[in-house]
């Protein structure tokens, strides 16, 4: 059984329609990476797989269990995570609250999950008393991920998370996206940066128009020429 | 030394007073504009409504308070607050939240909630009619004259149950909003919200709780300021005319969005209606012989009955000059 499994989700905003029956499937250990150009409908298939934008068509379901047009709250506690690409932090609130934010919903003691995310990203660790909207893009970018994994997720919806940033940084995050993947979280993401985020995905998916144009592993589609040649600058 | 007690009656304490007033009123203007992003105009009205509570309660069980040695609407202020925090939550429900829903613009809620102005002050004249009414039934309200040390003053300081009260629940009610909003999961949760709605859903935080939480909240505080200046004054169905123009004033000089900001808006206000309308001529007198002028004997920037004006002014001046109020709150 796949963790996530979309299967013909249309969608969009108001009566127009940016997702026009698009397939996707993942397993629990897997990075899936969603590409392809602008407007093709990669962040609004991540909306619409968390419940922020209504699916008209299709369905979609986690661990085979439907969760089309579940709220966002729901999901949440069924261990799915989601990182927006921008505003993805609580500015005036200091790093630790914005963990514990990401912690809302839980009602037993994560005081060690804490720790942990403040393992994993050390620089939060010394900056955790202070404001989150203070700390630098790449900082920032590593505030908005550990609220993701306060819940411990199964599953974690990334959206852009290198967007912005420097090549060092990007770097960095790959790594650490792939460090997470490695503990047990199944991860899908959009990225721009197509070619680095494809050497870590072990499913790509090159969405154009709303709509599936190829879906391979990440190598094969970094292999194939006509990929290369039409979405990943040659 | 006289000319200063009166500067003290008249300048500071009633400025400390109006200030407290005002400052309860816009941190709930605040506080529902940084949740639900709009202004709230209705909010004048559930100060008056629960000062309205208040005096039902007192005039129901009248013995309380001499009994307790307190003002029995002090004594009956939390069960007015409850009232009046449940029907701010129930107007949300059935105003408010139904617009939300739809998804409309913020001048739409701010359109239904002078909606809401016109009927709960129809209402309550419907239920009160328009005479001024004293909170005090069977009680009398204590005044307490405070003799200075000096020889040459013979005035007291004059300060009356009522203030005491206020300035004692402002503090308390400031300490205790402080710690929720810092220490309470709740609470931090209300200042996510405000600082980004879309990602306070997707950490899964209980939106409607924390809309619910800001309603009573405001309510309540709207409610203890309405019943304690009625208390100190008179209680009148058009309180809140007198109070709106003050309180969105002090909330957007404080900065909207900014509780404290809101704290210090409203003395900012206070002072500043107390100092325009105070007559500078009692505190010149003691020097008329050195003066160069005739000193006249009224000297007062504004004439008292244009006492409203001074917020207005100092409204249209902040928005000139600083329109994102003293301490930077989010822009209207």
């Amino acid at each position: 059984m796949h963790l996530l499994e979309a299967k013909n989700v249309h969608g969009g905003y108001g009566g127009m329609n940016i997702l026009n029956g698009v397939d996707l499937a993942i397993n629990a250990d897997e990075i899936g990476v969603i590409v392809g150009p602008n407007g093709a409908g990669k962040s609004t298939l991540l909306k619409a797989i968390f419940g922020l934008l209504r699916v008209t068509e299709g369905s979609i379901e986690l661990r085979g269990e439907p969760i089309t047009n579940a709220d966002p709250g729901e999901l949440v506690l069924k261990k799915m995570a989601f990182v927006p690409q921008e505003k993805n932090i609580f500015p005036s609130l200091t790093v630790q609250e914005n963990l514990e934010m990401g912690a809302y919903s839980r009602r037993d003691n994560y005081q060690h999950i804490l720790e942990q995310v403040y393992h994993f990203f050390p620089p939060l660790a010394d900056k955790r008393a202070q404001p989150a909207g203070e700390l630098s893009g790449g900082q920032r970018q590593m505030v908005a991920m550990g609220r993701a994994l306060m819940i411990e997720p199964s599953l974690i919806l990334l959206d852009e998370p290198t967007a912005g940033l420097s090549p060092l940084y990007m770097a960095d995050i790959f790594e650490r996206i792939v460090t997470i993947n490695a503990a047990g979280v199944g991860v899908l993401m959009v990225e721009q940066h197509a070619k680095q985020a494809l050497k870590i995905a072990h499913k790509g998916f090159v969405l154009v128009a709303g709509q599936n144009r190829f879906t391979d592993t990440g190598m094969n589609l970094i292999n194939n020429p006509e990929v290369a040649k039409a979405f990943l600058g040659g | 030394m006289n000319e200063l007690v009166f500067f003290i009656n008249n300048v500071l304490i009633s400025g400390a007073v109006i200030g407290s007033i005002y400052a309860l009123g816009a941190v709930g203007i605040t506080l529902i504009f940084s949740i639900l992003r709009f202004a709230h105009f209705a909010h004048a009205d559930l100060m008056t409504l629960g000062a309205f509570f208040a005096f039902f309660l007192t005039a129901l069980f009248p013995a309380i308070g001499p009994a307790l040695g307190l003002p029995t609407a002090f004594v009956m202020l939390p069960l007015a607050m409850g009232l009046t925090a449940l029907t701010a939550v129930y107007l949300d429900k059935a105003f408010y939240k139904p617009l939300r829903a739809q998804g409309v613009k913020p001048i739409v809620l701010v359109m239904a909630s002078l909606g809401v102005t016109l009927m709960l002050q129809g209402l309550i004249r419907m239920f009160m009619g328009t005479s001024s009414r004293s909170l005090y039934i069977d009680d009398r309200k204590g005044i307490h004259r405070i003799d200075v040390p000096f020889e040459l003053a013979n005035r007291p300081i004059v300060i009356t149950d009522p203030q005491i009260l206020l300035i004692l629940f402002l503090v308390v009610a400031v300490i205790a909003l402080h710690l929720f909003l810092t220490r309470s999961k709740l609470g931090k949760a209300m200042r996510a919200m405000s600082d980004n709605p879309d990602l306070a859903r997707v950490s899964g935080i209980n939106t409607q709780k924390v809309v619910t939480v800001t309603w009573i909240i405001a309510g309540s505080l709207a409610a203890a300021a309405g019943t304690l200046l009625s208390l100190d004054v008179s209680l009148k169905p058009d309180l809140s005319f007198m109070l709106l123009l003050p309180i969105f004033a002090a909330a957007i000089v404080g900065g909207v969005g900014h509780p404290y900001g809101a704290l210090a808006g409203g003395f900012v206000i206070g002072f500043a209606e107390t100092l325009s309308v105070f007559n500078w001529a009692v505190l010149l007198r003691p020097f008329r012989d050195q003066l160069w002028f005739e000193l006249p004997a009224n000297l007062a920037f504004v004439p008292t009955e244009y006492k409203i004006t001074v917020p207005f002014f100092i409204l249209l001046a902040i928005l000139v000059w600083r329109p994102t109020g003293l301490f930077k709150g989010k822009v209207l």
